[in-house]
């Protein structure tokens, strides 16, 4: 049992090394790319359950507050915009990348952090003055679903800025080596999938939620 | 058996390995984003205005820009296509979205249906 096991392996890595040197420029990083890539759609099944939680939830107000009381569009805008820039920053930080530059690389990396720390500090301010309200996760279904699923998508981008950082630091020692592009194509990946989790957020959340 | 699933696309990247290969372009970056942009104005501009739409048909439209955003980004970001990892992470994405509708669809189709044959209650106990 072990045997064949391990044989299998072995192929499968000898062909993984002989697709680095024809495929990819950055080499190698097909299988590690497809992996990612299932991370991010079972990553998407976690948010599908929260999304499910909040549509069934969502008008279980107990005699609370109703979204069109507590939401304020022109910040949700705002936060909506400095992820949608920081999606494009990204994407030329990975352009920047593919060329090889690694001053450019980083220079558009730290503007995407910081489009992403912005978003995030508009996301804990609106948290807080919700909190302050009275408007507390324990107030009614709704507001336990709403925090649920817009406070793990935050999550999320805490930890995507934590790596952004991270690869900071990496690229700023070692370059835009094979790994550390493997990396940041990784991140890129995360990066945009957390935008496109974002529209489903300020649609079915903030949006319908004053509509209805 | 893997290794022939992902040598059948191989060969051919190996002649069509342009400068865009499994990457972004300047220009599909900013396409991607200046469609976004359209796509995000809209829905924001007809919830904020409340002016050009009736309810429903307001809801209809943001939920279509919402999906057609969802396209443009998998397609100018994330640069899904159908050669990519030779197919499987399109496989992939189309599975994950059958299972997210059903998920999403099915619970709030479900739990309507719960809600609304549920013995009558009293409006405090039945918003909870």
């Amino acid at each position: 049992m072990t045997a064949p096991t391990t044989s299998a392996a072995k192929a499968a890595r000898t062909y993984h090394l002989a697709e680095g040197e024809d495929h990819d420029h950055a080499g190698g990083n097909g299988a590690t790319l497809l992996g990612f890539w299932i991370y991010l759609m079972s990553d998407a099944l976690i948010f599908a359950a929260l999304f499910a939680t909040f549509g069934v939830l969502n008008s279980s107000y107990a005699g609370g507050p109703v979204p069109r009381e507590i939401f304020e569009l022109p910040l949700v805008a705002l936060n909506t915009a400095l992820l949608l820039i920081s999606s494009i920053t990204f994407g030329f930080a990975m352009l920047e990348m593919e060329a090889g530059r690694i001053s450019g690389t980083r220079s558009w990396l730290l503007v995407t952090a910081l489009f992403g720390a912005g978003f995030l500090g508009i996301e804990i301010y609106e948290f807080s003055s919700l909190i302050a309200e009275g408007a507390t996760p324990q107030r009614s279904a709704f507001l336990s679903a709403f925090f649920t699923l817009v406070g793990t998508h935050g999550l999320h981008v805490f930890f995507g800025l934590i790596w952004i950082a991270t690869m900071l630091a990496q690229i700023g020692q070692r370059g835009l080596g094979l790994d550390n592009k493997r990396r940041l194509m990784c991140l890129s990946m995360f990066w945009h999938f957390l935008d496109i989790i974002w529209i489903g957020v300020f649609t079915f959340v903030y949006l319908f939620g004053v509509l209805r | 058996m893997s290794t022939t699933q992902l040598a059948g696309p191989h060969a051919p990247e190996l002649h069509g390995h342009g400068d865009t290969h499994g990457h972004g372009t300047r220009r599909g970056y900013v396409i991607g984003f200046l469609l976004s942009v359209v796509l995000t104005a809209i829905p924001f501009w007809l919830v904020m205005t409340e002016t050009l739409f009736s309810t429903p048909a307001t809801a209809v439209a943001i939920f279509a820009c919402a999906l057609l955003q969802i396209v443009v980004h998998v397609v100018y970001f994330l640069h899904l296509n159908t050669r990519s990892e030779g197919g499987w992470t399109l496989i992939a994405f189309i599975f994950t979205v059958v299972i997210v509708g059903i998920t999403i669809g099915g619970s709030i189709w479900v739990m309507y249906h719960l809600n609304t044959n549920m013995m009558p209650m009293m409006p405090s106990m039945g918003s909870r």
